[in-house]
């Protein structure tokens, strides 16, 4: 029984850490992009400039293999 | 006169020193275009931030103040081989998206609470039969009431507030139970727990909060995509005006930067992007997308023109105007408020919902008052049985039963490019029986074409081509669209009113009024063939061509009306056209109902005529003239090639030339509402069944909360069948 005073304000602590999270993860704007997010994590930005092959991969001619098939939207 | 570019109005600026826009850029598909973006514009030192935001194909560039000029950043992003457009976020934009975070965080608090709550609940209901001691039961009892208050203080917020708007008007909302619903489930379960009874419903009352909070955040955030979209396709069609300064220069400056008062030449071939008086110049505009007239009309000094004709001879100066008293603008804005009020009185299904169910079960709640006294109950404990009644039958189902099919079709619609503006926008489709249309630039495209192209010889199609290239007339421009958009002829002249010459092999080539190429007795008989189109001729030497430019149909008109058909729905036409045009069309389509010359008014009139024969008129239209009756109609769409008044009337927006989108949105509202009503009937099957339960004293907050969540998981699941495809209408008509 005397667990409970510990364990609940404990619980309750942890959910309201959890809470604080997901507040400051909005003011900071990590929900305005939902896609772009999951892509960020693949760019090695912090690797250097030379030697990276995903980096060459993306980079070379993302928009012009986009090119012909973009629409006048 | 080559002008200088200024976008000075979209730049942001921040504090320190630093500049910002936000650009819209087309073709951004993936990671890799997001990278080649941010590294490219990172590269220059200038530069101090660039960051694309993926979802919404945006990027924000931020730079130090004075370091660069705005229009160097859409220069980089061209040599990176992507097409930017500056964005002004609307002020109405943002209010939108604060209303959604606002939800967002009603919708965090709620769901901690709930969880929270139903952590303290389950323990309760477990050691119900006795293993739990009345001292702990009590703690936790107190516990949730800790959580369970200032939660709904805060989130239950958009429902309370709802609720007091709807009654201070005198009305009832489905908020007025829920606030009801709310208020008392948590008052008697803090008086109960004050007097240490068994059954406390916090848990009840902040899982309802919760629920509906969903059904709210959802509807909120199709409307803010449509609105980004909205926004993006607005930043794309990137209208700028050339503006004359007083000393004489040219510059280039978008539409928002245009004030009442200014001078602005419009060149021929450009769209007049202004309202205004004609300052100087002469001309012929075409007022196509004004009135639906696709005769041109000449202009002179002194005169009118309207923002979307386009001008087609002759430079004008333009002296902008704000909408005056007693122009054709103030006359259409005056027609539109008094549409929007009439379109106002439409209830939407939730509301018709709650008018008949509110009344029902308060009712229903008060009879189970007076009978368990009659009975000879204590009243306190008939009271908390009554009140008991109305939280099990609180419209959680019944709240999220509507937006719930909303946002799935509107998602499935977004994926065939339909905009839906509203959500009640599906109901009223669904019921409507007539489709009326304007001609000019809905049932046909908005630019002209040539309508002979099979006749004429394939020689003199392309020469003629290549002459019509070196024209920014819309006529030329369609034969040398036709043409396959062939290289200009160089040294092309054009004489002025007449047409377009050039020497090639040594023989001088024109292309232009018949009289001009000397073909009239050809002109003649193709005039005879296609009687509404304009005539082009073409002369080289000795042999000549008159082509035939006109109003095409949009591809899939004819499907598209054979599908509405099959639907039940009777087409009409609507046009501000002449009437030799309009019957052309309706004939070629098989519409029977038409009528032609209508003024904007005259317009409302048929569609008020209509609605008094008790019809449901879906309007599709483009002009600025059909913006009254877009905003009149029981239900509206416009194309995307529609005014910007038009479009703003129109309830749904449908991408792309095609016609097809308004037969299927048709079938699509269809089935949403066939979903809403099933999500209805199931919401008073449950209440048919949990009410005598609560009635006869037997709902437990155990009950309560099984059954809240159970209908809502039910109604929820039945939404997402919306996302399933409905037979195409159009495949069917083609079999």
């Amino acid at each position: 029984m005397n667990i409970l005073v510990i364990l609940f304000p404990l619980a309750l602590g942890l959910g309201l850490a959890g809470l604080a999270a997901f507040f400051w993860c909005m003011r900071n704007g990590q929900y305005a992009d939902l896609e772009g997010s999951g892509w960020r994590v693949l760019q090695d930005d912090d690797l250097g400039l030379q030697g990276d092959p995903v980096r060459d991969l993306l980079d070379e001619d993302a928009p012009a293999r986009h090119r012909d098939e973009r629409q006048p939207a | 006169m080559a002008a200088q570019q200024d976008l000075s109005v979209f730049v942001r600026h921040g504090e320190g020193g630093v500049a910002g826009m936000e650009l819209a850029v087309e073709g951004i598909r993936c990671a890799g275009c997001m990278h080649a973006i941010e590294n490219g514009l990172a590269k220059d030192a200038a530069i101090l931030k660039a960051r694309v935001n993926l979802a919404l194909k945006r990027v924000t560039v931020e730079w130090r103040e004075g370091a660069l000029r705005p229009e160097a950043v859409i220069e980089r992003l061209g040599a990176l081989g992507f097409k930017a457009y500056p964005f002004l976020p609307s002020a109405e934009r943002d209010a939108v998206t604060l209303e959604e975070r606002r939800l967002l965080r009603y919708l965090a608090v709620a769901g901690f609470a709930a969880m929270n709550i139903m952590l303290l609940s389950v323990s309760v209901w477990s050691g119900a039969n006795g293993d739990i001691s009345p001292v702990t039961r009590d703690f936790f009892h107190w516990l949730s009431a800790l959580i369970a208050l200032p939660t709904a203080a805060y989130a239950g917020r958009p429902f309370f507030e709802s609720a007091l708007r709807a009654l201070r008007a005198g009305a009832v909302n489905m908020d007025v139970p829920i606030t009801l619903g709310i208020v008392l489930a948590l008052g008697m379960s803090v008086v109960e727990t004050a007097n240490h009874s068994q059954h406390a419903y916090f848990d009840g009352a902040v899982m309802l909060i919760f629920f509906l909070l969903i059904g709210r955040y959802l509807d909120q955030m199709m409307r803010r995509r449509t609105r980004d979209l909205a926004g993006n396709l607005a930043a794309l069609k990137a209208e700028t005006a050339t503006r004359l300064m007083p000393d004489g220069t040219a510059v280039t400056l978008p539409i928002a930067a245009i004030a009442p008062g200014n001078l602005v030449l419009v060149q021929p071939g450009e769209r007049v992007c202004v309202d205004g008086v004609v300052e100087a110049g002469r001309s012929e505009i075409d007022r196509s997308l004004v009135t639906g007239e696709t005769d041109p009309a000449p202009i002179g000094a002194g005169a009118q023109v309207h923002a979307g004709t386009m001008n087609l001879t002759g430079a004008l100066s333009v002296r902008v105007v704000a909408a005056g008293a007693g122009t054709l603008l103030d006359e259409i804005e005056r027609l539109m408020n008094q549409a929007v009020e009439s379109r106002s009185r439409y209830v939407r299904l939730s509301d018709r919902a709650a008018r008949l169910y509110a009344p029902l079960v308060h009712a229903t709640a008060l009879a189970t008052l007076v009978g368990w006294i009659a009975f000879g109950l204590a009243w306190q404990q008939a009271l908390i049985i009554a009140i008991t009644v109305l939280i099990i039958t609180c419209p959680c189902a019944l709240g999220l039963a509507i937006p719930a099919v909303q946002v799935v079709t509107a998602s499935s619609l977004f994926r065939r490019q339909v905009m839906l503006k509203e959500g009640d926008a599906l109901e009223r489709l669904a019921e409507a029986d007539v489709v009326v249309f304007d001609k000019t630039g809905t049932l046909t495209l908005p630019e002209p074409d040539l309508l002979n192209a099979e006749t004429v010889e394939a020689g003199s199609l392309a020469a003629a081509g290549a002459l019509a290239a070196a024209s920014r007339h819309p006529l030329a421009q369609a034969i040398g669209r036709a043409a396959g958009r062939p290289a200009p002829l160089s040294g092309a002249q054009e004489q002025r009113g007449l047409g377009l010459s050039a020497m090639v092999d040594g023989v001088e080539m024109r292309l232009g009024s018949p009289a001009f190429c000397e073909a009239q007795a050809l002109a003649e008989r193709v005039a005879a063939e296609h009687p509404t189109a304009s005539l082009i001729a073409w002369r080289h030497g000795d042999r000549a061509s008159v082509f035939a430019v006109g109003q095409k149909l949009r591809p899939e008109a004819r499907a598209c009306l054979e599908a509405l058909a099959r639907l039940g729905l009777a087409p009409m036409i609507l046009s501000g056209d002449r009437e030799s045009a309009v019957a052309a069309v309706a004939r070629e389509l098989g519409i029977t109902q038409w009528r032609s010359g209508l003024r904007p008014d005259e317009k409302l009139h048929v569609l008020d005529d209509l609605a008094g024969q008790g019809r449901k008129v879906l309007m599709v239209g483009d002009g600025l003239n059909d913006a009254p009756a877009l905003a009149k109609a029981h239900v509206s769409m416009s194309p995307i090639s529609a005014t910007h008044l038009a479009q703003a009337a129109a309830d749904i927006v449908f991408l792309g030339d095609s016609l097809a989108p308004v037969a299927e949105t048709i079938a699509i509202a269809r089935k949403a509402r066939t979903l809403m009503m099933e999500n209805l009937w199931f919401a008073v099957l449950y209440n048919a069944v949990a009410v005598p339960v609560a009635v006869a004293g037997f709902a437990t907050p155990l009950v309560a909360a099984a059954a809240m969540s159970g209908s809502s998981l039910v109604v929820t699941l039945n939404a997402l069948r919306a996302a399933r495809q409905p037979a195409a209408p159009l495949a069917q008509a083609a079999s």
